[in-house]
């Protein structure tokens, strides 16, 4: 990702907070794949990537883009690029330290899921191993496959019984 | 437009997808790509199933499962709409997402008539879900190979969710399958109700033969044997067994015939569009 941060219009770009987890920014989640500023027509071409295809929070991303650049005296053209598909893997460090902090268990590495689906694997009512970020502790169990949003699971502690979110890794 | 298109042989009846396209008759060829007519099937089987898993939001047996089939269908939606566009750009018409979903009468829909049956008990609609997310996750995979970088775009950010369904489901049958004589009985007598539409996902139709020979597509038929040994290791894992063939297999989805509950589907799906053309909020 060939993000210019030394523009401020591209920092105040990467800071746009994501509108259903604020707690962290499109630049750290790995959505902000490319911010391409023209300095002589004071334009600026952002491309950005889903997290799932009907992810509902696209088009308030793309218009807070478009607010962000204006506010610097920029016009934006917003693209969304499908190929290659986001995965967790491009979160940031400081993204997951940032969804720990608000209660979020951040994502795996994601060679294990990709794995399933493939070949005879047995069908298992049962999940990968997640850290309970309150606590640390390992001894959590799924409670629902999909939470309040299409990249989160819920999750419950057996330790110190306090339900969370988990951001799934794909 | 294929009114004299009989329901017993349409799903292999000599192409009647171009003229199908509403628009593209007055636009002519111009720009015209014969694998439109592939991926309109494929958006609207999407589209539609996106349509009938959302009906579970408030409907389902716990409110975990409202959030589930709800993303489920968001994600579905998703891959519709991003292949609408695409096909608006190369079926000569131009369409957008909206008029392809709002504004097209029941004989112009390519899906099959799996997507658009009523949604029936919780057991009828994991039977549903596992078989049609078996069957996205081979489908998708094969798109990756996709000759078209839009197709191999779309199929490969798909194929990421669609394991997830298909996850989904399998867990869902194992538990009802392998849980009491109840939900044994029910989960056995629903897959046993989907079987009569299976075979239409995989009939090789014109547009995917078609499609199949640019490199664009994939044929169905090739896809039939890596679906159903999914679909087998979660039924025997739930101590249930596939369902013989039925007498009776449904056709014509592709061709745009459809099913008694198709209209009644449309008519809740595109009721406000059409009654407030052009309305925006």
């Amino acid at each position: 990702m060939a993000v210019a941060v030394e523009s401020p219009v591209a920092q105040a770009i990467s800071r746009i907070p994501d509108p259903e987890v604020p707690v962290i920014t499109i630049a750290e989640l790995g959505i902000l794949r490319d911010v391409d500023v023209d300095e002589q027509t004071h334009t600026v071409v952002v491309t950005i990537t889903p997290t799932y295809s009907g992810c509902p929070a696209m088009e308030a991303i793309a218009s807070r883009i478009v607010f962000e650049a204006r506010e610097q005296g920029y016009a934006a053209d917003v693209r969304t690029q499908l190929s290659p598909a986001w995965t967790t893997d491009w979160m940031t460090d400081e993204g997951r330290a940032a969804l720990q902090r608000f209660g979020i268990a951040p994502p795996g590495p994601v060679s294990g899921s990709e794995a399933e689906g493939r070949g005879p694997v047995a069908v298992r009512l049962q999940r990968h191993v997640v850290a309970c970020p309150r606590c640390g502790s390992t001894d959590t169990t799924e409670i629902a496959h999909f939470g309040s949003t299409a990249c989160k699971a819920l999750r419950r502690c057996s330790a110190c019984l306090e339900p969370f979110d988990e951001f799934k890794a794909i | 437009m294929n009114a004299d298109v009989s329901p017993v042989n349409s799903a292999n009846a000599p192409s009647e997808s171009e003229e199908a396209l509403p628009g593209a008759a007055e636009n002519g060829p111009t720009g015209e790509r014969p694998e439109a007519a592939y991926l309109l099937g494929l958006a609207d089987d999407a589209m539609v199933y996106a349509q009938r898993l959302s009906e579970w939001m408030t409907n389902a047996p716990q409110i975990e499962e409202d959030m589930a089939l709800g993303n489920i269908a968001l994600d579905l939606l998703g891959q519709a709409r991003a292949l609408y566009p695409y096909i608006g750009s190369i079926d000569g018409t131009g369409r957008g997402e909206d008029d392809y979903a709002m504004l097209r009468d029941e004989r112009d829909w390519r899906n099959v008539h799996l997507v658009e049956q009523e949604r029936g008990d919780f057991a009828d609609e994991m039977a549903r879900l596992l078989w049609f997310s078996a069957y996205q996750v081979e489908l998708h995979t094969a798109l990756t190979g996709s000759s078209d970088d839009v197709v191999v775009g779309v199929a490969g950010k798909a194929l990421k969710e669609v394991r997830y369904h298909l996850d989904h489901a399998s867990l869902w049958v194992v538990r009802l399958g392998d849980g009491t004589a109840e939900s044994h009985r029910r989960m056995k007598a629903a897959l046993e109700r989907v079987q009569p539409h299976l075979a239409e996902l995989f009939d090789d139709d014109d547009a995917s033969v078609t499609a199949a020979e640019l490199g664009v597509g994939v044929l169905p038929s090739s896809l039939h044997d890596g679906v159903v040994a999914r679909v087998r290791r979660v039924v025997q894992e739930a101590t249930l067994t596939l369902p013989d063939a039925s007498p009776w297999r449904s056709r014509g989805g592709r061709a745009g015939i459809h099913s008694r509950p198709m209209g009644y589907l449309l008519a809740e799906m595109q009721h406000i569009a059409r009654s407030h053309p052009g309305a925006t909020w």
